[in-house]
């Protein structure tokens, strides 16, 4: 069964090809790292009849895509109760059917994040270690400066080795200023940096933070008194409060979003390392639970790779049948 | 979180009671809520197929002994099935080889490998008295390279300088030029993160490990991973040959099924686990526990060593020589204690960590109130003088008046924190009679707490 994880059949050199504009090879990069999900889709689907079996390979693909087995039995009864009441017939209506349910799960969670309104507007970057805060925001600030806007860096994490020395990197990189400090109080950082972008007119402030973990309950403390801080040195901030997720990650994503959003206050998401294997289908358990806007996902560790969350394209990618390993049998 | 396993099947047999054996009748049920269990814990999909076959087997004629319940008998083989894959060979590093030892990092981005060199150079110096230099081959990720030298320097491990302008394999091999002509015992070598579709970059480790020939290859693996674990994993191992894995985050509140799906798809043993980003967090692996783990279970042990392992050794042992001398533990000890659970994560990270009824308990409280009720405490001790928290004696009518006031509760706070003060004291006494103050100082503390919790 495990056939269609081989390497000669996936198209891992779409990856290698991207001939089109940006938008088209996000897709396509996306499409490759979630191949292997697609690719099984693709075989579940085809054109079989809808059979218990068939559900079974269905279900199996959502699990495996880190759904969790609440979101998936949830998809899977409301497939059953269409595949009976519309009289379905075949694989490919039950994907369809399947596209239509988890677009409608994901598109509330499709909200771009405009930052206008205030100046400086604030950003906050939490999650857990190593999940992609610092090079999120090297993506971000090109980002930003590709609508113009002007970008400063607040080096929070004062805690890991060389995590300032990371984030002046991506501040060069996109030839920005990194505010930072010697001495070990991130929220220091923070309020510095808003005071400096205030005096410079700077359009977006982003902070950077140390990875924690929930578990760590001083840490998450810390990360509280950095919020209250950014609000000290300008009342109406922070204007984001990103949770950064790592698109491997399990069902302790939920854990995760809870935690830091009671730390926090989380008013939206980015999930990265989706241009790996792993297919970040927490964010559908997460869409169920515990909502909060998908602002960007991350397709790689280049500059370029940030791209905004589309409900559609996501799932058109999940469960694209594509011509690769259609006709292998689960 | 509170879901475990033996409380799930205790609500599937409860019409089993009294049945001997476990047969195919009564446990199909019971089977389906294991399963559950797996896949919630991160388990990949396969690996529990594979394994829920194994588990049927065993537990079929298994007899159900004494006041075991037909779930807990089969929890019983569940834990021990898991264990037994996790478990088995030999886990210690490899050093039989012509000096340097090189010890090879791979892993995906951000699992914690350049974290770990550094804990291993630590432990490889201090434990292993062994001469550690470390290198980066990591030429991709900005201020890698730098990382990697301040970790080497916290850990006091000698460092070989690379820089982004160079290739992988020769900054390897002039580093082992370098250690071979220094005499140093170990050579730990740090990689770029990598994903496995990335063709070029499998290619680059593949050809260093070619290039190198590493007596170790360890396989870097984050606790929270999800199920694509299973496909990483099978494609690290593919493309090198895995003799270890090392699953780091353990300090967070991940069930931890990766370890499962990890080992079973490289057969590779679990030699460390990473907890916390102190070079000092690397530890042994220990099966059983990471079992119990998987299954929501709670894990006493691991608590009482993470009990251990925060508080304050000099505290310890100050507290530990202050009973031992008949002296009494007091209020300032007691507020201490609260610092130190404190430094250990706070109550609720705890609570994951606690077996059954334990956690049932924790189940009736609200997110949080654990931090609340000990912020409480804390207050209403701070509220008292010195001579007031070492004699609590003192404490009458208009002095738990004053108190209440200052820390802004009802004076029946007060009065039941000294109950419960009271009751933890002579506990102590019973404990350092017993000669277990080893165990009372992680756990004296947290026994007490559990009294002052809502509901506990
Ligand atoms: N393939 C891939 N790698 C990524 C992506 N985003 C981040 N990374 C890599 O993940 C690793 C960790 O990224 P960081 O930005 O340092 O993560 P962090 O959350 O700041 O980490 P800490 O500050 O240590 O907690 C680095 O190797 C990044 O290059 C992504 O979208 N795709
Ligand atoms: N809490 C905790 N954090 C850890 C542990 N191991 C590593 N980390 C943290 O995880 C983050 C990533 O660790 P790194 O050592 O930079 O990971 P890496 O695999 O070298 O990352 P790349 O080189 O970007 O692929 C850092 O914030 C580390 O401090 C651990 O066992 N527990
Ligand atoms: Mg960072
Ligand atoms: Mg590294």
């Amino acid at each position: 069964m495990f056939s269609f994880f081989k390497k000669s059949e996936t198209p891992a050199e779409t990856v290698a090809t991207p001939v089109e504009a940006p938008k088209a090879s996000w897709l396509s990069r996306l499409k490759a790292g979630l191949a292997r999900t697609s690719s099984s889709l693709g075989s579940v689907f085809s054109l079989r009849k809808i059979d218990e079996e068939l559900l079974e390979d269905l279900e199996a693909t959502l699990l495996m895509a880190d759904c969790g087995v609440e979101a998936t039995q949830t998809l899977l009864a409301e497939l059953r109760r269409r595949w009976k009441h519309d009289k379905l017939e075949t694989g490919e209506q039950l994907r369809a059917a399947l596209a239509e349910h988890l677009v409608k799960l994901l598109t509330p969670l499709q909200q771009p994040l405009v930052i206008d309104g205030h100046k400086p507007y604030i950003i906050m970057l939490s999650g857990v270690n190593g999940a992609g805060k610092t090079t999120s925001i090297g993506k971000l600030a090109r980002h930003f400066q590709s609508q113009g806007k002007s970008v400063l860096l607040a080096a929070g994490d004062t805690f890991r080795a060389a995590a300032r020395e990371q984030l002046v990197e991506w501040g060069n990189r996109n030839n920005v200023s990194v505010i930072a400090q010697d001495g070990g109080d991130p929220a220091a950082v923070a309020f510095d940096a808003i005071s400096a972008a205030k005096a410079r007119g700077i359009d977006v402030v982003m902070v950077d933070t140390a990875g924690r973990l929930p578990t760590q309950l001083h840490l998450m403390e810390e990360i509280a008194k950095v919020r209250r801080v950014i609000q000290k040195a300008e009342p109406s901030g922070p204007h984001e409060v990103l949770l950064v997720l790592d698109g491997n990650v399990g069902q302790n994503a939920l854990a995760q979003l809870k935690a830091f959003d009671k730390a926090v206050g989380i008013t939206g998401l980015i999930i990265t390392k989706l241009d790996g294997t792993a297919k970040g289908g927490v964010i559908a358990a997460i869409a169920r639970t515990h909502p909060k806007p998908l602002r960007f996902i991350g397709v790689g560790e280049g500059i370029e790779d940030l791209q905004p969350f589309m409900a559609t394209e996501y799932v058109d990618a999940l469960l694209a049948t594509g011509n690769t390993g259609a006709a292998e049998a689960v | 979180m509170l879901d475990n396993l033996t409380n799930r099947l205790a609500q599937v047999v409860k019409t089993l009671r009294g049945q001997a054996r476990l047969t195919e009748d009564n446990i199909a049920d019971m089977l389906r809520e294991v399963r559950m269990a797996l896949l919630e814990a991160d388990v990949a999909l396969p690996v529990v197929k594979d394994l829920m076959v194994r588990i049927k087997e065993k537990a079929l004629g298994q007899e159900v002994v004494g006041s075991l319940t037909p779930g807990q008998a089969l929890v019983g083989v569940v834990q021990q099935e898991l264990a037994l894959i996790m478990g088995g060979s030999q886990a210690s590093l490899n050093f039989a080889t012509q000096p340097p030892a090189i010890i090879l990092m791979a892993g995906l981005q951000g699992a914690g490998k350049t974290t770990t060199v550094g804990k291993l150079a630590k432990y490889l110096k201090e434990k292993q008295r062994k001469k550690v230099l470390t290198v980066s081959c990591d030429v991709y990720r900005p201020a890698a390279i730098a990382q990697l030298q301040a970790v080497s320097a916290q850990a006091g491990a000698e460092f070989f300088p690379s820089s982004a302008d160079q290739k992988p394999v020769d900054i390897a091999l002039a580093a082992i030029d370098y250690a071979k002509r220094h005499y140093l015992d170990v050579l730990l070598v740090d990689t770029a993160g990598r994903i496995t579709i990335d063709e070029q970059m499998m290619d680059e480790i593949r050809q260093l490990h070619a290039a190198i020939k590493p007596i170790e290859t360890l396989f870097v693996v984050d606790a929270m991973l999800g199920q694509d674990a299973v496909n990483t994993a099978r494609a690290f191992n593919e493309a090198l040959p895995l003799t270890g894995v090392v699953l780091t985050k353990l300090d967070g509140d991940s069930r931890g099924g990766a370890a499962l799906s990890v080992r079973h798809v490289t057969g590779a043993p679990i030699k460390f686990t990473g907890v916390g980003e102190k070079l000092g967090g690397l530890d042994e692996f220990h099966p059983e526990r990471m079992a119990s783990r998987i299954l929501g279970m709670g894990d006493i042990l691991s608590l009482v060593e993470e009990a251990r392992a925060a508080v304050d050794e000099k505290a310890a042992l100050d507290l530990a020589e202050k009973l031992r001398k008949g002296k009494g533990f007091d209020l300032n000890d007691f507020k201490e204690q609260m610092g130190q659970m404190r430094k250990m994560g706070g109550l609720s990270g705890l609570m994951d960590k606690m077996p059954a009824q334990f956690a049932q308990a924790a189940a009736q409280m609200q997110p949080g109130a654990p931090e609340k009720a000990m912020a409480r405490v804390e207050g209403i001790i701070n509220s008292m003088t010195p001579a007031e928290r070492s004699n609590p004696d003192l404490i009458k009518a208009a002095r738990k008046r004053r108190i209440a006031a200052g820390a802004g509760v009802q004076v029946q706070e007060v009065n039941r924190l000294l109950n419960q003060f009271e009751q933890m004291q002579k506990m102590m006494k019973q404990f350092s009679k017993g000669g277990i103050g080893k165990l009372m100082r992680g756990l004296g503390g947290l026994k007490g707490m559990k009294g002052m919790m809502p509901g506990g």
